[in-house]
């Protein structure tokens, strides 16, 4: 009887196998519109979100004012503060109480009250009166007083920068007599715009987000609709079908690098100092890590469902532990614990480095080695993991 | 080399307490078509399923083409096709996709992928839709499209789990032509049905319930060795005489057709035809020739849902009979 002969070598049908399920898994895709245009509008609409509108340089806060002193002292301390932007003063209000309720209201955020014994206090205060012979700061009274709604804890960390106010200008004195005790030298980011560090941990937070969801549904989604069981009746291995699985979406993670990266750079400038190449290689070092980790979520969630939720469950302390969020340097040791285990944690301090310092891979072996380690192991667990059985 | 391609030996498979399959006994020669036929629930899938290596028997042992199953499931795959009862083809994929996806997964280089994927859209009558999405099918095209697929790489034995369930008499008979032609070339086919007409073009069957296997062999053989004689009375007021007759004893059971009433009167009973003929008030009665559905009614004790209402005798076939 006729039968057909056709794979002598196994290695060239492991490659037509693997061949097969990558094209079906375009084919798939390219007919998904929905999932297509997430492709691009996630990182299109979340770059312009954090880069925009999540501004962590706080700056124009409306505050209110209560000027009891009118004097031009007053008048000239409340320019200056103007002056830096941190502020607008939108309302003036008559008396302290009057403030506070406007506080309570939530009419504003902040309100500078300056007393009626405004020359007087600053005469004997050291930062106007340089020899006012004054160093008991027990019993020094400041020159005004900010009221904040702490609430707000940004707001509230803002306003408390101006408590320094140097007060040299309103004493008549140039700047330059102001000796710093520290000195302060900037390495990168030299404006200290905060979308400069967003960008590059956007990457890293994309990424984690679509590629995790993309391949978290795609083991389950074959069992949901049913294809399963013909699948598992044919040859296909369970590594062949991992790997199939994979690939096609490396490239939409590579796109996804494309649109953020050039986008960052085009909209706010942020300079890719290290090598494309580096960059290349981290990222995609990152996507097939990730890409893994959503195929052994695959393998052990019942339906896309569960699958959804445990993509959930991963996204949440990646955002918040990655030091996305929050330099890793800060947080408790048990975080630092949880972070070590994210490959975004691994990825974030790669990218920055590279985007940011001009690192080479050479000095990120160690986050490499580990997200490379992270995605042969995933791997091997999913491809074990799966069974071609039905009980 | 067994002539055997199936030789099962008391295969049970349990879900918890539940027994889907209960000691099942199999031996089917190679180049047959060899059909289950049983209610919803009696375990024909779960049988299927263990014989094809998707499912692990609780016990019992099992030798699939002269292999021993579980153990090498995975060197049978290229020998066995397998038609799942729900079609488990890809939904969003076009017809010649979904076959040349198939083709791959089997090894076919790209030519031979071509060349066999043509064939086979002449073949089953799809060439004109080749580029229809799958989800888009009828029930008879998907079910042509499964059948395709499943025979893409010539497999020695072929699992057919309920294949014709959305399928109109027309093309059920259209589909079973394929079946023979296959057959003719060698293929061993395993068919699970709950339709008499397809029971009876089998080579052999066995008939299940709950599990238990409780008649098989050819359906010349089963209605011949029916424990019971088929008798039909016609006549007025038949719905009183059903009831009166299933009260008795010696009666296995009894289905009204039309303005006949079919009773099938156990072995046991001396003299079947006078003693029915005592029973029913000068109504005329006529021995008639055993169907397939007769045996199924007499293995399994059960009415079939739809034999009051279709065809009478095994004289002609357009019926749809369901079990
Ligand atoms: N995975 C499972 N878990 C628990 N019980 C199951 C499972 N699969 C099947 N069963 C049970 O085993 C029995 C046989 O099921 P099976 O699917 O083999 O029936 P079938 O003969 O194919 O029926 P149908 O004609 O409706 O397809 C049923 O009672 C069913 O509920
Ligand atoms: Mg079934």
């Amino acid at each position: 009887m006729f039968e057909y002969r056709v794979n002598s070598n196994p290695l060239i049908a492991t490659w037509r196998r693997v061949a097969a399920i990558v094209v079906k898994e375009i084919r798939q895709l390219a007919r998904d519109r929905m999932t297509f245009g997430m492709i691009v509008m996630i990182p299109l609409v979340q770059l312009l979100l954090f880069g925009y509108a999540i501004n962590t340089d706080v700056r124009h806060i409306p505050a209110g004012l209560v000027d009891l002193s009118q004097s031009s002292y007053s008048r000239e301390l409340i320019a200056m503060t103007e002056a830096s932007q941190t502020v607008d003063f939108v309302r003036v209000y008559a008396s302290a109480q009057e403030a506070e309720q406007a506080i309570i209201r939530g009419d504003v955020k902040a309100v500078l009250y300056l007393p009626a014994d405004l020359g007087q206090r600053l005469s004997v205060h050291p930062a106007f009166n340089r020899d006012s012979g004054h160093s008991n700061s027990q019993t020094l009274q400041p020159v005004g007083q900010w009221l904040v709604d702490g609430g707000d804890t940004v707001i509230a960390a803002s306003i408390r920068s101006l408590r320094q106010l140097p007060l040299d200008t309103l004493a008549g004195r140039t700047l330059k007599d102001n000796v710093p005790t520290f000195e302060v030298v900037q390495f990168f980011n030299p404006e200290q715009r905060s979308v400069v560090n967003i960008v590059p941990g956007l990457l890293a937070i994309i990424l984690t987000m679509t590629m995790i969801m993309f391949t978290s549904a795609a083991i389950v989604r074959e069992r949901e609709q049913g294809n399963m069981e013909f699948l598992i009746a044919t040859p296909v291995k369970p590594m062949e079908l991992m790997i199939g699985k994979i690939v096609p979406y490396v490239l939409v993670g590579l796109i996804q690098v494309g649109i953020i990266l050039g986008i960052g750079h085009l909209l706010f400038s942020v300079p890719v100092r290290g090598g494309l190449l580096t960059l290349l290689v981290a990222a995609l070092l990152f996507i097939f890590a990730s890409l893994t980790l959503g195929l052994v979520i695959s393998t052990i969630a019942k339906t896309q469902l569960q699958a959804m939720q445990m993509t959930v469950f991963i996204l949440m302390p990646s955002i918040l532990l990655s030091g996305f969020m929050f330099p890793y340097e800060a947080m408790p040791q048990l975080a630092q614990v949880i972070s070590e285990a994210l490959p975004a944690t691994h990825f974030m301090r790669m990218v920055r480095g590279i985007v940011l310092r001009d690192a080479l891979l050479w000095d990120l072996q160690r986050d490499a080695l580990w997200l490379a380690a992270f995605t042969l192991g995933g791997l091997a667990f999913a491809a074990l993991r799966f069974k071609k059985r039905l009980d | 080399m067994s002539d055997l391609a199936i030789n099962v030996r008391q295969m049970t498979r349990c879900f918890g307490k539940n027994i889907a399959v209960d000691h099942l006994d199999l031996q089917i020669p190679r180049g047959t078509i060899y059909g289950f036929l049983g209610p919803n629930g009696c375990g024909k899938s779960t049988s299927i399923r263990m014989l094809t290596g998707l499912l692990t028997p609780t016990s019992g042992e099992v030798e699939v083409l002269g292999q021993r199953l579980p153990q090498y499931a995975e060197a049978l795959r290229l020998r066995i096709g397998y038609m799942t009862q729900k079609f488990s083809l890809y939904d969003n994929l076009s017809i010649r996709e979904n076959l040349s996806f198939v083709a791959q997964i089997y090894g076919l280089n790209s030519r031979q992928s071509r060349e066999r994927v043509n064939e086979l859209l002449a073949l089953y009558a799809l060439d004109k839709r080749q580029t229809q999405l799958a989800g888009s099918l009828s029930g008879g095209q998907k079910q042509r499209l499964a059948l395709a697929a499943a025979t893409l790489h010539h497999p020695n034995l072929l699992f057919l789990d309920e294949p014709t369930s959305a399928v109109d008499p027309e093309n059920r008979r259209e589909f079973w032509e394929r079946l023979f032609d296959l057959c003719n070339a060698g293929t061993t086919i395993l068919v699970s049905t709950h339709y008499m007409d397809e029971a009876e073009r089998c080579h052999a069957l066995a008939i299940l319930e709950n599990g238990i296997k409780r008649a098989d062999g050819s359906p010349a053989e089963l209605m011949a060795t029916l424990g019971a004689h088929v008798l039909e009375v016609e006549g007025d007021d038949l719905r009183t005489l059903k009831s009166q007759l299933t009260q008795c004893p010696q009666v296995l059971s009894t289905a009204q057709l039309g303005t006949r009433l079919r009773v099938l009167v156990r072995d046991q009973t001396e003299q079947p035809q006078q003693w029915l003929q005592a029973q029913v008030n000068g109504r005329r009665i006529e021995a008639v020739r055993p169907s397939l559905e007769d045996v199924f009614v007499a293995c399994t004790g059960q009415h079939s849902v739809s034999s009051a209402t279709a065809r009478a005798g095994s004289d002609s076939e357009q019926g749809e009979r369901h079990v």
